[in-house]
């Protein structure tokens, strides 16, 4: 039973669509990111379920309850801003208290929560402070707590993280989801950060110009991408040019040397097709030949610590993929020939083959 | 270089000049009242003149009456503007600066016009209308600073994100406006406010047209019929309005503190 329904929903901005034929169902407790290039739209579908935009069309169904023509102020949703938004007027405990306060709870009601959520986000001896007292981190810390003091029946978060620094980035966004989980509270959740989405989310919405790409959870994202620009925008990938060979059994040649395809392909004669490979499904230099091989040149090899990244020239495709760093093994040097290997199932076919 | 040094500093020498002479004279002349000494008579003569009490505790309520009028029409409509009707920002401004291009002697000549006794709202009738259309005068004279003041106390603060905030918080429109949007823009009500407060303790013209038993009029009685005392009280006022900017700074201050570190 979902509980949160979007359906059909579209925005235009004069002749120019935001949003287009977005539907998504989202069960009670369940994290859901929309990851998206900006301006893909993901702000406007935030801000309709929020109530700040009015839908051109479709339907938002809160808990079985049509919620499209309700005010923000009637829909009880908990929201963070990336810029935090916080009232500088008041302290840290006066923020937390504001929407229990709106909702007109007892004194003692409303200072036992603010204590709670200030405990829950570990800023207990902070609730004296203003605003300006704060970090960017903590400022955000204490932005979420306001928007679940009142129990709101959905938490949305809009890019809450990109105006911070990586570090505090990584452990908010960890402190962010175990809140969330701890209070079972169904969220949405807005990124252009693949990374960011990958790692907290339930599902993920991938978007691109106003429409839903494909919905999934992060593993049948990043593995299973359905269409080309999923593909390419989550995780990096090696785009490879193949001729088709022989459709049917899925034969194709890269740069003239021959590797078979997962599945058919559904053209008979010759054509080009488009493939893309995982940089983590490519081994080099494997001892075993099992699944397909191709061979190269290197190219180009950067150490980035634990992780070495080596490109190797075929002919005029070029595939990068990393390496751990090894101490008892030195890195491949450029100019070296170099077999790359993977797994016939790792090969991605991005586009139907055309007839040349 | 040396040159161009001494032409800023004779500059400002001749500015400061300019300024603090009248006012110099004006100071000593009105310790003069007593021959042969310096003294503070005409201060004394001044302060004690009940008149003086009069009119002057007259025309602080209509300024704190102005004030009050003004802050609640000034605040919401900038606000508004902002928020919702940014294509109507250069019509509004427009209004905001009429009262600065319209003389207040024609503005006056309109309300004696529109509301004298014989009229459809006969406010100049009695004392009380003539201390609304006297607010109402003063709230439209203070416009433009009332308005510039608040709207760039407005610009400072991201209004529109805490609005949202406030919002899906579940707060209704005046809780946004009252306790989110109008405590944040205090500082820069507070500078319009001592603004206003120095335009209308001052104003001659709508009050003395109105009949008014304001401060203005009584200054301009008591420099046509007196020699010392008009000096006292040129000095008087001349310190209200400085003490005036004197607290805007001071807030002003308050406030950067308070800003510094977003
Ligand atoms: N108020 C608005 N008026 C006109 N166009 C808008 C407005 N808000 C958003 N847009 C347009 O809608 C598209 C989607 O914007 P947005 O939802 O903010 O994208 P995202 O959050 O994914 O970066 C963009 O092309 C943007 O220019
Ligand atoms: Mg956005």
């Amino acid at each position: 039973m979902s509980f949160l329904d979007i359906v059909n929903l579209q925005k235009s901005f004069g002749s120019a669509y935001a949003v287009k034929n977005f539907n998504l169902s989202v069960v009670r407790g369940e994290f859901v990111s929309f990851l998206g290039p900006s301006g893909c739209g993901k702000t406007t579908t935030l801000r309709m379920i929020a109530g700040f935009e009015h839908p051109t069309a479709g339907l938002i169904r809160i808990d079985g309850k049509d919620v499209t023509n309700l005010r923000p102020n009637q829909r009880k949703i908990g929201m963070v801003f990336q810029s935090y938004a916080l009232f500088p007027n008041m302290t840290v405990a006066e923020n937390v208290a504001f929407g229990l306060k709106v909702a007109r709870k007892p004194a003692e009601e409303v200072k036992a929560r603010v204590a709670e959520m200030l405990k829950l986000i570990g800023l207990p001896h902070l609730g004296d402070r203003y605003p300006y007292q704060l970090s960017g981190g903590q400022q955000q810390r204490v932005a979420l707590a306001r928007a679940i003091a009142p129990k709101p029946q959905i938490l949305l978060l809009d890019e809450p993280l990109s105006a911070l620094d990586a570090k505090i980035r990584i452990s908010l966004r960890e402190e962010i989801r175990a809140v969330q989980r701890e209070l079972g509270i169904t969220t949405i959740y807005v990124t252009h950060d693949q990374e960011e989405a990958l790692s907290m989310s339930d599902r993920i919405v991938v978007m691109n110009e106003g429409q839903v790409e494909q919905i999934g959870n992060p593993f049948e994202i990043y593995n299973r991408p359905s269409t080309r620009f999923v593909a390419s925008f989550v995780g990096t990938l090696n785009i490879l040019r193949a001729k088709v060979v022989d459709g049917a059994s899925g034969r194709v040649a890269v740069d003239g040397q021959e590797i078979i395809l997962p599945h058919g392909l559904p053209v008979s004669g010759a054509g080009e097709a488009t493939l893309a490979l995982r940089p983590e499904a490519i081994t080099l230099n494997a001892h075993d030949a099992s699944g397909s091989r191709l061979d190269g040149t290197i190219d180009e090899v950067s150490f980035l610590g634990s992780v070495i990244r080596i490109r190797v020239r075929l002919q005029n495709n070029i595939v990068t993929l990393d390496t751990f760093n090894n101490v008892g093994h030195r890195p491949p040097e450029r100019g070296q020939p170099a077999t790359i290997s993977f797994a016939r199932e790792d090969v991605l076919v991005l586009d139907e083959p055309q007839a040349a | 270089m040396k040159n161009s040094r001494l032409g800023s500093w004779l500059t400002i020498v001749l500015g400061a000049a300019y300024f603090l002479i009248p006012l110099i004279a004006t100071v000593e002349f009105s310790l003069r009242m007593k021959r042969g000494e310096y003294s503070l008579e005409a201060y004394r003569v001044v302060l004690t003149d009940p008149r003086f009490q009069a009119t002057f505790g007259y025309s602080t309520l209509i300024a704190l009456a102005t004030i009050v009028v003004g802050v609640l029409l000034v605040v919401p409509t900038a606000y508004w503007v902002q928020l919702r009707l940014p294509r109507w920002r250069p019509v509004v401004e427009f209004v905001t600066l009429l009262p600065l291009v319209i003389p207040p002697i024609v503005l006056v000549f309109g309300f004696l016009r529109l509301y004298n006794s014989s009229s459809w709202l006969p406010l100049t009738g009695s004392a009380r209308g003539t201390d609304v259309l006297l607010t109402l005068g003063y709230a439209t004279l203070a416009l433009p600073y009332m308005y510039r003041a608040v709207d760039t106390g407005l610009r400072a603060i991201d209004i529109r994100t805490l609005t949202q905030a406030a919002e899906s918080l579940g707060a209704s429109w005046p809780t946004i406006l009252f306790r989110v949007i109008l405590p944040n823009v205090r500082v820069a009500v507070l500078s319009g406010a001592f603004l206003t407060f120095a335009i209308v303790i001052g104003e001659f013209t709508i009050a003395s047209l109105l009949n008014a038993p304001a401060f203005g009029p009584y200054l301009q009685l008591i420099g046509a019929n007196r020699a010392y005392e008009p000096s006292a009280l040129a000095i008087i006022a001349f310190m209200i309005t400085w003490a005036c900017m004197g607290l805007i700074q001071v807030v002003g201050r308050g406030a950067n503190r308070y800003r510094a570190a977003r």
